[in-house]
């Protein structure tokens, strides 16, 4: 294919260059020079080496950070492994209306994450439906948006909830490639359901297991929209439920903002997820051999 | 690149629609009743689970200021459904104008990133040029940079452009996603060699091949990235957060965070705005859903 003009390819993929260029590359390698500098939005800043990092490390705000994006992952990740598999062979059957149904589980995933927000803070508010379905039954009313652990619960159960339809695709897709000749000889074998899910189904769609682990891990550690809508601007009471987006975004934006301090917060998100990512991998790995 | 090949082999087989309205399982058996039974009902909990909590915001949103919205049992009709919490939406916050500056963002949105993706991909798939392996993984890499971590950044750049508080402040970052140029160059990868050196060989120059040959056999992923362009826009929150302050410029999102934040108690007017953002998605789903499941599996790197 030689006739094109020499110049051409470029063509095509400048635009494409430019934004990536100047929009995410730039700025990456930009976060990293200023993780080390003291630059604020309005000053310049000059480097002053580890000390964003030294401060870091004596920031309680950091920490309550770290600490919230971390049980994050460890509660959400495990639910939406397993959830949307079981909800992914709810909906494997070809029964009649079931396209509705795969459908409607859907739909919280085409909604933003603003709306599925503040649906769920009228549903868990003080006064809202479940508080009332609660009290109706007599359990009392519960203040899941007034409590720190709450809180952080049920913005993790907000995620799960936004999260069940999406993966639940995925899983579909994998599920079809299961050979069911499979199934039927455990069949014959005397295996019942659970026992045929432990030693048929989850081996066959292992990787994708893998797939959604690391997906849903990475997402979850990046926590913010949920939090910041459920917990307030602020992070719930005293900050306590703070996550470390939340607070990159925090100390980052305004016209005082610290930008170098916001970008070393950032470089502990990229660490982080890069190794959660090797993480899940490898223990994929491991399983494997 | 595993993880976006595993997603893309997810992909290439869709889920299995229900073709047959038969009552049989995947292995052409017939289910036993108490099964099928059981069955519906998990299956009707949990749509209960996933649509219940959109119907019951539906529900909010129609009652009057005279009708009970916090009454043990609840209330799930409302007693006399009224529109009027629509137009306080619309008195309290300019709501119409964020939907539209939303609309805007994301019309944007899709324009750039089809276009955009399409060319590049194109670029990395079938041209021959030094520096393509280079920009191959300029982009894989761009797609591996997760966004969150350098929003601050962007925000900088963008001050420096003199282009934050503004719409196409808005658009711009996401305008050409790495992961769609990705998605156009596999597609144009998997298209056979063949009918393009032949019309090469007819003497068709690289735009008439792009534009003739190539473009109309990749309609699918076409449609697919337009249509997580529009929700992707639509329903962005964290960056235009960050880059708008000036309320006369908010998208939806914002503009319902604002109303949130300022109008908290009022629970009808909060439901009311959340049901006009998200309404619109609602039907573009309905109408394309099978775009929105393809685009899952090749879009799942996206996380």
């Amino acid at each position: 294919m030689r006739r094109q003009l020499p110049t051409s390819p470029w063509l095509f993929a400048a635009p494409g260059m430019l934004i990536i260029g100047v929009f995410i590359l730039y700025p990456f390698v930009s976060t990293l020079v200023n993780a080390f500098t003291d630059r604020r939005t309005l000053i310049p800043g000059e480097f002053v080496g580890l000390a964003n990092f030294r401060e870091l490390v004596q920031d309680d705000m950091f920490w309550i950070g770290l600490r919230n994006s971390t049980l994050y992952v460890l509660g959400v990740v495990p639910a939406l492994v397993i959830l949307p598999l079981l909800l992914a062979l709810l909906v494997q059957k070809n029964i009649p209306g079931i396209t509705f149904f795969r459908s409607a589980f859907y739909t919280p995933v085409v909604a933003s994450i603003v709306v599925v927000g503040l649906i769920w803070v009228w549903l868990l508010d003080e006064r809202g439906l479940v508080n009332a379905l609660l009290e109706a039954i007599g359990v009392g009313r519960v203040g899941f948006l007034s409590d720190q652990w709450l809180l952080l619960l049920s913005a993790m159960a907000v995620t799960v909830w936004k999260g069940l339809g999406y993966y639940m695709i995925i899983y579909l897709a994998a599920l079809a490639n299961v050979p069911r000749e499979l199934h039927e000889a455990a069949a014959v074998d005397g295996a019942g359901a659970i026992r045929r899910f432990r030693t048929v189904t989850v081996p066959a769609v292992r990787s994708t297991m893998v797939l959604v682990g690391a997906l849903s891990s990475v997402a979850a550690f990046k926590v913010f929209s949920e939090v910041y809508l459920m917990a307030g601007p602020t992070g719930g009471p005293a900050g306590e439920d703070t996550t470390l987006v939340m607070l990159v975004q925090r100390t980052g934006t305004g016209l005082t903002g610290r930008v170098g301090y916001a970008s070393a917060i950032s470089v502990v998100v990229f660490v982080v997820t890069v190794a959660l990512m090797l993480l899940v991998l490898r223990a994929d790995r491991r399983e494997e051999s | 690149m595993s993880l976006l090949e595993k997603a893309r082999t997810a992909a290439s087989k869709p889920p299995a629609a229900a073709r047959e309205p038969r009552v049989t399982d995947e292995h052409g058996r017939h289910v036993r009743v108490w099964e099928l039974t059981l069955r519906y009902l998990l299956l009707l909990a949990v749509l209960a689970l996933t649509v219940g909590p959109f119907l019951w915001q539906l529900s909010t949103s129609l009652k009057g200021p005279t009708e009970d919205i916090f009454s043990s049992p609840p209330k799930f009709l409302p007693g006399e459904p009224t529109l009027h919490n629509y137009e306080r939406v619309a008195d309290t916050i300019p709501v119409w104008d964020y939907a539209l500056n939303s609309l805007k963002v994301a019309t944007a949105n899709v324009v750039t990133n089809c276009v955009g993706a399409a060319l590049a991909g194109y670029a990395l798939a079938r041209l021959r040029y030094r520096g393509r392996r280079a920009a191959t993984l300029a982009f894989i890499l761009a797609m591996l940079v997760p966004v969150e971590g350098i929003i601050i950044a962007q925000f900088t750049t963008m001050r420096e452009l003199g282009l934050n508080n503004t719409l196409v402040g808005v658009v711009l970052p996401g305008s050409i996603s790495a992961l769609n140029v990705l998605l156009m160059r596999n597609a144009f990868l998997n298209l056979p060699y063949e009918i393009e050196e032949a019309a090469y060989v007819d003497g068709a120059n690289v735009w008439q091949r792009f534009l003739r040959i190539a473009l109309p056999s990749v309609k699918g992923t076409v449609a697919v990235v337009a249509i997580f362009a529009f929700m992707g826009a639509w329903d962005d929150f964290l960056w235009p957060l960050i880059v708008l302050s000036d309320p006369s410029k908010f998208t939806l999102t914002i503009g319902l965070n604002y109303l949130h934040g300022t109008f908290a108690n009022d629970e009808r007017l909060v439901a009311a705005g959340t049901i006009i953002a998200v309404a619109p998605l609602i039907a573009l789903f309905a109408c394309l859903q099978r775009y929105f499941f393809r685009g899952v599996g090749e879009g799942a790197v996206k996380g």
